[in-house]
């Protein structure tokens, strides 16, 4: 047992001020443990959110020293009991109040994306896919809407490209359904036209921040990039594809 | 002070559905269905709802892994397992109907782990006689209120989210509303509506050590309760018999029943497999009686029977307290539960990546090296809400409900498994009945202005007072005093606890909260402590009164099942006066062609008697 | 002046120019931090407020951690590899040695037979250096058959998807590290000006063309594996030359060796073998598709790793046919 010093941003849309706490430290604590000691000890109306507390269900994204972080899955043995424990609500969202932020924007986004439209299933009513052809989408469909890939995306957090750029949680959530084996829907010109997968400069902090480890970049974005190219950025392909159009035309006049 | 009602915002639906987890939104995807003007109230973001934490899977008699299951196996497991108290007729739709609605799922983009040949793979679980459960990795539960979440928002369905109900609103004995607040502004708010569909969950925080997030709180119960609907089986508190029991702010963050399923097994302190001596007379005939049978099954071989690890859950949750008390307990008492050894690291990274995560990041425990130490956790309320099983409505007209929040369905004890897809069955079944009574609805509903106002009030009461009780001290009061009301109970223990609660209703009506109404935690704990109270008393009135132990309920001082209680069903309502009723209720004669297929031997049903 | 003295003058000045070069790296990110500070004294009137204690502007954070570690050490390094592989580039000399070709220098296109430690004539594809080039030939730039042929690997490496993540975060600071404040659009322009972020869909919209540069990655690997089995022949005359081995044909065979890890494990190859469908079950050629998919999966994990191995060896390469070249190595071989 310890006592660590928090200085917590406490606010609301219009003004806020880090306040410092003073509280003891249990052995397996996580940050969030922490905030709800202060919250009960010190500071009963401090909004935070969180429900799960075990990494599941991502409501407690919040910033720790400057990393967008669960709350719930950040263990307090990692910091030592001298440094100042800096915790703020994500910046790329409104703050509503102290560590709670209005991430209606991400639920629009979703909105965006065109729905699963299947193949038709088998005449039992049942459909056949492969482990190996899901593994792929599975990763993706890990994805627990914490949106700390969103609150570090810096064309959503600096350059505030909202407008443009449905940030990393929702291009792997096209990459869900574009790589589903079942899916029939077309979304390539929506993707990057509408979801804007060239807004990305694969720096990849979505990554680096992802709770749940999905490698959003490498493995959803840049397939996703690639399958762009296929349509819009590759002569070779173009050139074939009007070829063998033409080709078959002809044949069939 | 009196306000206008016309000037709190106000939405119109045909139907609301309160909670949008899993329940909740296949019902409000089957209202939009039928064209209904749909509203779904939330009490956090949508998604975050309980659940994404189920992890095992959805019990469905797919026949995907082992072709002789079929509904009629289902329906017999679900009522040995309720022990022979459930609802035949929930029961009975449940289990025809879990197939199609899991089905359903994949068609909306669901992506279930598959079998060697494609289809939906299917994992064994306790209680369930042969592999049924479809899942995803030990996620399932995420993958499911995605899809839902994912179709459903597609579907025309009106999202409010945040937004905390607080009272039923009645036209004479109908439901005409819901009255609720935003948590983000504090700011109250009406929905005008025709049908309410109940989908809170269960009321998990009313204990300690529990699985259940701080959402848990019995709102719909009471709601339900306080609108005049009865509470069936509420003494039922499902122990999930393992939960993470260090470090101690974790303490009962579930570790899904899908280890025991992938092979886990339990152990004492002295390394002994203890299942072996716990199974029950019932379960002989079915249940490995050797390690090295138990072993035959793991490998695949169906002829052998199941581990005594995979015995329902009351059974294994008992077992491990009743180690811990003879001293043969963990070092921080409870059980140890080893795969490590059963399984290689890969294995079980695959097919417990989230228990590989949740250790290894929460109490920095390897478990492809190490064994996990586990406990008895609150999981879930068998009891809830008493609805009719052809239509899921409540005795109010007008009011639904469906999920963890109902009661019947599970009976004494339900199977790991069978709540997912009894939230998909139920969800379903209840827009079909909304619909239904909507379509038979002849004149317009009104609300009145004066029970709004005392519910308003009513809610800023703990806002407005210069100082009172604390909301998190009463809720820490009121969980100690149902360690008297936990998984083994005692007559006095539970009397105890009756005049315990009593003395808190007082403080209940000084509570104060600091601050202002915008995202105060501490102003909505004040507001959830009522729910939780009457939840906890039903709970242990319900308790005190069956004298005898039968699944979740185990009474020290009435040990074993009491045949004279096997056709009694427990009911509370609110009386007139405001206190509670608490009502023996005798049971229907089942219907004989279900009678036949509970009461069957496994012969006869594998080789398909047709009833 | 002799050979070895012109090497240690020019160590002297790469070491110069990569410690002064990161210096001024850092004055200027320095500044340009500052001078951001002093912008967001007259912010854009449509600038978002930031709350929550958040600062805004260029490597504002609340890390406390060494995030500048990664991106000032990458950046170094790329920058070391750059002056170095110029400066050999530059050179035109030195980059033959018995039957070692430099890897800079692969394909030689033409020889200047006049220059020291050049490749025989007879290892030319298309023989003596032409008198049209001569023409056409920057008068102060030396006569070096690498500068015909770097443009292919480099222009690889620059549209990798690995590299771009590097770049980016290491010389346009988009960002410098993850929540630390980007590069703000208008830096260039000004605080009032309305230039947006554009990622790459203006002018990096090039970094789609990736895959052709793929393919000639993969001829290259090709070439340079001839290169390495050449080298096995003494005076790298196939068949001709007496066989033998020696450090120099270990370390020009291990070269296409760790490229093609680097190649391999591009994710234009890992699209173009399998990526690019749905369904890797069911007929033969998808079952190939899946297992081809997957070896460029498991390369593409450790994709950052063969990157800055199969380029630090190519300068490696370069420097140890070099130092053999100008007499300061003994080759030890089986000659």
């Amino acid at each position: 047992m310890s006592k660590h010093t928090f200085r917590i941003w406490r606010g609301d849309s219009s003004s806020g001020e880090f306040v410092t706490y003073r509280t003891e430290v249990d052995e397996g604590m996580v940050v969030l443990d922490v905030l709800h000691r202060i919250q009960s000890e010190q500071a009963g109306d401090m909004a935070l959110r969180w429900n799960c507390k075990a990494g599941k269900c991502g409501s407690c994204g919040m910033e720790v020293n400057g990393k967008p972080r669960l709350a719930c899955m950040t263990r307090m043995n990692t910091y030592s009991d001298q440094e100042v424990i800096t915790v703020q609500p994500m910046r790329t969202f409104p703050v509503i109040k102290d560590l709670v932020c209005d991430v209606s924007w991400n639920y629009e986004q979703n909105k965006k994306i065109n729905p699963f439209r299947p193949s038709s299933a088998q005449s039992d009513g049942r459909y056949i896919m492969s482990q190996e052809d899901v593994d792929r989408v599975q990763e993706f469909r890990k994805c627990i809407e914490c949106y700390l890939c969103q609150d570090v995306c810096h064309v959503l957090r600096d350059h505030k490209r909202q407008d443009v750029f449905v940030g990393p949680r929702f291009m792997i959530r096209a990459a869900g359904l574009e790589m589903h084996p079942l899916d029939t829907e077309d979304r390539i010109g929506m993707i990057r036209d509408e979801l804007g997968s060239g807004y990305c400069n694969i720096t990849r902090c979505c990554t680096d921040v992802c709770p749940e480890n999905i490698t959003i970049t490498d493995n959803g974005i840049i397939p996703l990039k690639e399958r762009v190219a296929d349509r819009y950025y590759d002569p070779v392909i173009w050139l074939t594809t009007k070829i063998s159009s033409a080709i078959k035309t002809t044949l069939k006049n | 002070m009196s306000i206008d009602i016309n000037e709190i915002e106000t939405f119109d639906h045909d139907v609301v559905v309160i909670g949008a987890g899993g329940a909740g939104l296949r019902a409000a995807i089957e209202c939009s269905a039928q064209s209904l003007n749909t509203g779904m109230i939330c009490k956090s973001l949508l998604g975050k709802a309980h659940t994404v934490m189920a992890e095992g899977g959805a019990a469905a008699s797919l026949g995907h892994t082992d072709d002789r299951d079929n509904w009629k196996v289902h329906f017999r497991d679900t009522m040995r397992g309720g022990k022979f108290l459930n609802q035949w007729r929930m029961a009975e739709l449940h289990a025809r109907h879990a197939a199609d609605r899991v089905r359903e799922l994949e068609e909306w983009g669901a992506v279930f782990d598959r079998t060697a040949d494609g289809y939906i793979n299917q994992r064994p679980f306790g209680g369930h006689r042969y592999p049924r459960l479809a899942h995803t990795g030990d996620r399932t539960g995420l993958e499911m209120i995605r899809t839902l979440q994912d179709h459903g928002i597609h579907q025309g369905i009106h999202i409010h989210q945040e937004c905390t109900a607080l009272k039923l609103l009645k036209d004479d004995a109908r439901i005409s509303g819901v009255f609720g607040y935003w948590r983000e502004t504090g700011r109250f708010v009406l929905f005008r509506t025709k049908a309410v569909i109940m989908s809170t969950g269960g009321a998990g925080k009313c204990w300690r050590v529990t699985s259940n997030s701080w959402e848990y709180t019995g709102d719909g119960m009471e709601m339900a309760y306080m609108a005049g609907a009865e509470l069936i089986d509420m003494e039922f508190a499902q122990f999930h018999p393992t939960g993470m029991i260090w470090p101690l702010s974790v303490r009962g963050i579930l570790v899904t029943e899908g280890v025991r399923g992938e092979g886990g097994v339990l152990q004492n302190s002295d390394g002994d497999r203890f299942m072996f001596n716990y199974t029950p007379e019932r379960f002989k005939e079915e249940t490995a009686d050797s390690p090295e049978e138990a072993q035959k099954w793991l490998d695949g071989d169906t002829s052998a029977r199941r581990p005594p690890e995979l015995l329902t859950r009351d059974v294994v949750a008992k077992a491990i307290l009743n180690e811990v008390e003879e001293g043969r307990g963990s070092e921080h008492g409870g059980a140890y539960l080893d795969i490590a050894s059963r399984r290689d690291p890969d294995y079980i990274k695959r097919k417990l990546p989230s228990m590989y995560h949740q250790f290894k990041e929460l109490a920095e425990v390897d478990i492809t090296k190490e064994r996990m130490e586990v406990g008895p956790t609150l999981h879930y309320m068998m009891g809830g809400i008493a609805v009719d099983g052809e239509t899921q409505m409540t005795s109010v007209p007008g009011l639904f409900a469906c999920g963890e929040c109902t009661g019947g369905m599970h009976g004494a004890n339900r199977l790991g498994g069978n709540s997912l897809s009894d939230l998909l069955v139920f969800g379903w079944l209840s827009g079909l009945g909304a619909k239904e009574y909507i379509s038979q609805l002849t004149r317009p509903l009104s609300i009145d202005s004066d029970d709004v106002e005392l519910a308003r009030h009513a809610a800023v009461a703990p806002l407005n007072r210069e100082g009172g009780e604390n909301p998190y001290v009463l809720h820490e009061e009121l969980q100690s005093i149902m360690n008297d009301v936990n998984i083994v109970r005692t007559g006095a223990g539970l009397q105890r606890a009756i005049d315990a609660i009593e003395e808190l209703k007082p403080k209940l009506d000084n509570i104060y909260a600091v601050g202002s109404s915008q995202y105060n935690p501490g102003w909505n704990q004040a507001l959830s402590m009522r729910p939780m109270m009457i939840v906890a008393e039903a709970v242990a009135r319900s308790a005190l009164i069956r004298e005898e132990s039968r699944g979740a309920h185990t009474r020290l001082d009435f040990e074993g099942e009491r045949e004279e209680w096997g056709n009694i069903n427990i009911v509370v309502r609110n009386a007139e006066d405001g206190s509670m009723e608490v009502e023996q209720f005798t049971r229907d004669v089942p219907p004989e062609h279900l009678a036949e297929i509970a009461y069957s031997n496994l012969d006869d049903l594998e080789g398909g008697i047709h009833v | 002046m002799d050979n070895a003295q012109l090497f240690v003058i020019t160590v002297v000045i790469i070491t110069l120019i990569t410690v002064g070069g990161g210096i001024s790296l850092a004055i200027v990110l320095y500044k340009a931090n500052s001078l951001m500070n002093k912008m967001k004294s007259v912010p854009a009137p449509d600038v978002i407020p930031e709350h929550g204690g958040h600062e805004a502007g260029l490597m504002e954070t609340t890390r406390t951690d060494r995030w500048w570690f990664e991106p000032t050490w990458t950046g170094l390094g790329f920058l070391c590899f750059v002056i170095y592989a110029n400066w050999a580039g530059f050179q035109g000399e030195h980059y033959w040695h018995g039957s070692y070709l430099s890897p800079f220098y692969s394909p030689v296109l033409f020889v200047d037979t006049v220059r020291v430690g050049a490749a025989p004539i007879e290892h030319a594809w298309f023989g003596l250096w032409p008198d049209w080039l001569r023409t056409i030939w920057p008068p102060f730039f030396p006569t070096s058959p690498a500068w015909l042929i770097l443009a292919g690997p480099l222009a690889f490496r620059l549209t990798c998807y690995y590299y771009r993540k590097f770049y980016y975060r290491a010389y346009f600071l988009n960002p410098a590290a993850c929540a630390v404040g980007a590069m703000p659009s208008n830096i260039l322009l000004g605080p009032n000006s309305d230039q947006k972020y554009k990622g790459e869909t203006a002018l990096f919209l090039f970094q789609n063309l990736h895959r052709f540069t793929w393919y000639l990655a993969v001829v290259y690997i090709g070439l340079l594996s001839w290169d390495g089995f050449l080298s096995l022949w003494e005076g790298g005359k196939l068949f001709k030359g007496e066989f033998g081995i020696g450090v120099g044909s270990i370390i020009l065979i291990i070269n296409p060796l760790l490229l093609a890890t680097y190649t391999f494990g591009c994710h234009s190859c890992r699209h173009l073998v399998g990526g690019r469908k749905n369904s890797f079950s069911g007929s033969i050629g998808a079952r190939i598709r899946f297992s081809l998919w997957k070896k460029a999966t498991w390369l593409n994990q450790r994709h950052m790793l063969c990157a800055w191995m199969s380029m630090i060896w190519v300068g490696f390469s370069d420097f140890y046919v070099r130092m053999c070249s100008m007499g300061i190595i003994n080759d030890i071989n089986t000659w």
